[in-house]
């Protein structure tokens, strides 16, 4: 996740202090309500949304790619096994993506399935967390996130 | 009943969902969850649960009932229970939610019907535990007192 090197005023790097923006993608309406908890209760911006292709009209990748578009937000958090496209589908497709390629992208999945870890994290996925979250892992992510900016 | 008694009746009633194995700690991480911004979290994701259960309970059992039985369809519905019992710290539902998705796979009918049966029992009692458990939080805010952690 790079630092610098962009010529938009609001690249993937926040400053400290700022309140990241966190697109959170899940079909389950619970785990959504919970994540986005989670994250304010982190001081973070949050936007939801129930699936992936929602997620990609969010970001502005929909049917067409936006020249000198910027992301909207600082971090991709998204549930893996979803209908239609899956998160690591959508992990794909936003690492395919010059404008949103260095967003930090993570994958939750209630199942503890290894070689599934690793493909998300071949893909590019940051981190891959176990659902349930807990405040302790939001709390770590943002450490991570932070610690990569500097 | 006083103040100090419903609080005390309240600890006592929720200690005993979690030894009876009814609640697990990601309960606890929902209560931890709820602060001054919000005070009724709990209350509001636990009725979203509720909501969210009955009609994946409904639509189980309409799927059952069909002449031809969709087993992803049926196991789709139960991974969303799953998951949703999970992050509410609903385990005995969560756990049998687990037992329904192998007779799922294993293409079992019977086990299927019979893990419904279970699923609907355990989440009514868990509902009706739920329920009154925020009846009596209510009541001692009612009376003036706050609710003990």
């Amino acid at each position: 996740m790079g630092g610098g090197g962009g010529d938009s005023s609001e690249d993937t790097a926040v400053e400290l202090g700022d309140e990241p923006h966190v697109l959170a993608v899940d079909d389950n309406l619970i785990d959504r309500k919970l994540v986005e908890k989670l994250l304010k209760n982190s001081s973070c911006k949050v936007t939801t949304a129930e699936n992936a292709l929602r997620a990609l009209d969010y970001l502005g990748l929909g049917n067409e790619t936006l020249e000198g578009a910027v992301s909207k937000v600082n971090l991709i958090i998204t549930d893996y096994c979803m209908p239609g496209m899956t998160g690591y589908e959508l992990l794909k497709k936003i690492k395919e993506s010059s404008v949103l390629k260095e967003v930090p992208v993570v994958i939750m999945s209630s199942e503890n399935i290894p070689t599934r870890i690793s493909q998300c994290l071949e893909e590019g996925a940051k981190m891959f967390m176990l659902k349930p979250l807990k405040q302790s892992d939001v709390k770590q992510l943002k450490w991570h996130l932070m610690k990569c900016r500097n | 009943m006083d103040l100090v008694q419903l609080q005390r009746q309240l600890v006592d009633y929720r200690t005993s969902l979690y030894h009876e194995g009814f609640l697990d700690e990601q309960f606890t991480q929902l209560q931890e969850l709820q602060d001054e911004n919000n005070p009724d979290f709990v209350v509001e994701v636990v009725s979203l649960y509720f909501e969210d259960s009955e009609r994946l309970l409904n639509e189980l059992s309409k799927a059952l009932e069909q002449q031809i039985i969709d087993f992803k369809r049926i196991d789709a519905h139960v991974h969303q229970l799953k998951g949703s019992s999970s992050s509410i710290g609903a385990q005995r539902v969560q756990k049998l939610c687990i037992v329904f998705r192998n007779y799922c796979e294993a293409q079992n009918v019977e086990g299927c019907l019979k893990c419904l049966q279970q699923v609907k029992h355990e989440y009514s009692i868990v509902k009706t535990k739920l329920e009154s458990m925020f009846q009596l939080e209510r009541q001692i805010l009612n009376a003036g007192g706050s609710v003990p952690v």
